[in-house]
């Protein structure tokens, strides 16, 4: 240390000793009284049971209309009832989520662009009525068939099983839109990888529930589509939390934490058991589909409640935007730089 | 004033010269907003009192939160200004190298507080600061708002009608700056609306009407930001190098906010975020994502039937 250094550090007028060199840097993060800046999101479990049933109906529409043109009847039958009763239920948890919901219809008022809530709005407005004429026709008594209406949904059934299949990836994948769109850190900037979550898990929900609802014989279809889902689910997961810096903690913490990672194991160990025992075993094949359901359920709640943790702490709003800041600083210093030669 | 709807460049996010007609308004008056000048503010609250008066805010209790004189806490659906109250130590004007010392208490025999003359003086100082609904340029709530509550009105404000809101709460999660909140017990949201009523009728905002300080000034968005800029020049000029604006640049990430201010110390010390950003920026993104994302289930649907035509 050098003389001129060492002068200073008793400070000025300091010869009681009462100023000294202090020992720790200063804190470099600051807030208000440590309160977050963010309103955490009204959003109860609710949403996550709606994103889980929303997107396993999504899956099924899409087996269901596989299954119609390759000839399988029971995981036609049970995937269309399956896929609109998912979305009966869920559109329940939906409308129940809301702050007033006898206004729910209120939803229909304007087509928004900029909101995926509304986009979403008019998809399920398109896909509900579709899923239901193909699961109604798998329901109706023999009296109700061979009447009229009757005859009509029943040649309605395909043409509608096909449309809904052909809206279903959009019903799965814009409910990743719907919580990146937002200022929540860890669904914010989850943009890259929540999409491909969102879809991977309604895939292997759907598989999961066409293992438990076909023959062995019928379900191979079923099983794929589940080994597909959980694989994208699962590396789509690790690439988020290996990307995010400080926000990331909120994915391993927690109640959030030990969810996911519950999703995690469920989901591969009813994808692998599915793949393995499920063409052998009925019983295997629907333990396989359960497990593969509880994951895609635990994936939804602790996406929701990761979020939910990074509006809590003002770290995780003000560190990345303090980097983002320095950053720019650096950038722009570089370009003054190049620009003065 | 500009006659056009066609969508404008920057619609999502960037700078908008004219906010106000790039939501379909085609005759309007001009962007009004707040300046809050941070340095004058002396903590009095009528903001607050005025704005809960005007407006009918409801109260929310007797809460003593041990934050200095703040006891609202933080802006939300019953608290539509919010004084913060900061107690810190003045940023030092002696050269770099004294500053890297800290007072420690040491043992005196005087009486507390028997000196009270200029020796006495510490540096010590209390940053007071009345923050309110940005109004921001691109609105995340707005954007959001499934119904159409949410709505942009011809003096370039954002406002919830209160007759359509349905209680979605996307807004809640939309703004960057945690204002809007849904109320409790009413299952709306709530936030300023820059006293919209008292607009159309030719007068100035409650809480600046309140202001004894003129703290919050009101007026055209374009007088406010000369105003600010020459405010920051006079307190540079004066030896307050600390003194910078919050909000008030059209290149950030919201656009630049219809309320901004003049801040003494970093904007996180105030509990505002330093480089907000509106989610909407990377709307086309998201669906390109989900965009790949749907067309690979597609695909895979395909394939997991493909070549197996009967059981």
């Amino acid at each position: 240390m050098s003389e001129r250094s060492r002068s200073h550090r008793k400070g000025k007028g300091a010869d009681d000793g009462s100023r000294e060199a202090p020992m720790v840097p200063r804190a470099s993060f600051e807030s208000y009284y440590g309160r977050p800046i963010l309103k955490a999101p009204v959003w109860e479990d609710d949403i996550a049971y709606y994103f889980f049933l929303g997107g396993l109906s999504a899956g099924c529409a899409l087996l269901s209309a596989g299954a119609d043109i390759t000839g399988r009847p029971a995981l036609r039958r049970g995937t269309r009832v399956g896929g609109f009763a998912a979305l009966g239920l869920g559109s329940v948890f939906l409308i129940k989520d809301l702050g007033r919901p006898e206004r729910f219809l209120n939803m229909l008022r304007v087509f928004k662009p900029t909101s995926p809530m509304s986009v979403g709005t008019w998809i399920l407005t398109a896909y509900g009525p579709a899923i239901g004429t193909a699961a109604i026709s798998e329901l109706q008594p023999a009296w109700l068939r061979r009447s009229l209406p009757g005859r009509l949904i029943d040649a309605l059934a395909r043409p509608a099983g096909l449309s809904a299949a052909a809206l279903a990836p959009a019903v799965a994948s814009y409910t990743a839109v719907l919580l990146s769109h937002t200022a929540v850190p860890a669904w914010n900037e989850a943009q890259e990888e929540l999409p491909f979550i969102f879809t991977g898990s309604a895939a292997a929900s759907a598989g999961g529930l066409g293992m438990i609802v076909a023959p062995v014989a019928e379900a191979g279809p079923a099983r794929r589509l589940a080994l597909y889902g959980a694989a994208v689910e699962l590396a789509a997961s690790r690439r988020l939390e290996s990307r995010l810096g400080i926000v990331d903690e909120v994915f391993h913490t927690g109640v959030a934490g030990r969810q996911l990672q519950w999703a995690g194991r469920l989901t591969a160990a009813g994808a692998i058991g599915g793949a393995l025992l499920g063409r052998r075993s009925r019983a295997a094949a629907v333990a396989s589909g359960a497990a593969l359901l509880a994951g895609g359920l635990f994936e939804r709640l602790g996406l929701l409640n990761a979020g939910r943790q990074s509006t809590k702490d003002p770290r995780y709003v003000v560190e990345p935007q303090r980097a983002r800041l320095r950053a720019r600083d650096v950038l722009h210093v570089a370009v003054a730089e190049i620009q003065t030669g | 004033m500009k006659k056009t709807t066609a969508i404008t460049r920057n619609s999502l996010s960037g700078p908008l010269d004219d906010v106000a007609a790039d939501a379909g308004h085609l005759e309007h008056p001009p962007r009004v907003g707040f300046f809050t000048d941070t340095s004058v503010c002396i903590g009095c609250k009528a903001c607050e009192v005025a704005c809960k008066e005007w407006n009918l805010v409801p109260e929310t209790g007797f809460d003593l939160l041990g934050m200095s004189f703040d006891n609202t806490g933080e802006l939300g659906a019953n608290s539509w200004r919010h004084v913060a109250f900061i107690e810190q130590q003045a940023p030092s004007r002696a050269p770099e190298q004294a500053k890297a010392t800290v007072d420690l208490p040491m043992p005196s025999f005087d009486l507390p507080g028997a000196g009270s003359g200029a020796e006495s003086r510490t540096d010590f100082r209390w940053l007071m600061s009345s923050d309110v609904c940005k109004h921001c340029t691109h609105a995340g709530c707005l954007d959001v708002c499934p119904t159409g509550a949410l709505f942009r009105t011809e003096f370039g404000t954002v406002v919830v009608q209160q007759d359509i809101c349905n209680g979605c709460g996307y807004c809640v999660s939309g703004c960057p700056y945690g204002v809007i909140e849904r109320r409790e017990g009413d299952g709306r949201a709530h936030k300023c609306t820059l006293c919209y009523d008292r607009l159309k009728g030719g007068s100035q905002p409650a809480c600046a009407q309140a202001c004894p300080t003129q703290s919050i000034q009101f007026g055209p968005l374009d007088e406010l930001r000369q105003r600010a800029a020459a405010r920051v020049d006079e307190l540079h000029a004066g030896g307050v190098t600390e003194a910078r604006l919050y909000g008030e640049d059209p290149n950030d990430g919201v656009g630049g906010d219809g309320a901004f201010f003049l801040l003494l110390d970093e904007p996180e010390v105030y509990g505002l975020p330093p480089d907000p950003v509106v989610p909407t920026r990377d709307l086309p993104r998201m669906w390109g994502f989900a965009g790949a994302a749907a067309g690979a289930m597609l695909t895979a649907v395909v394939a997991v039937f493909a070549g197996s035509r009967r059981p």
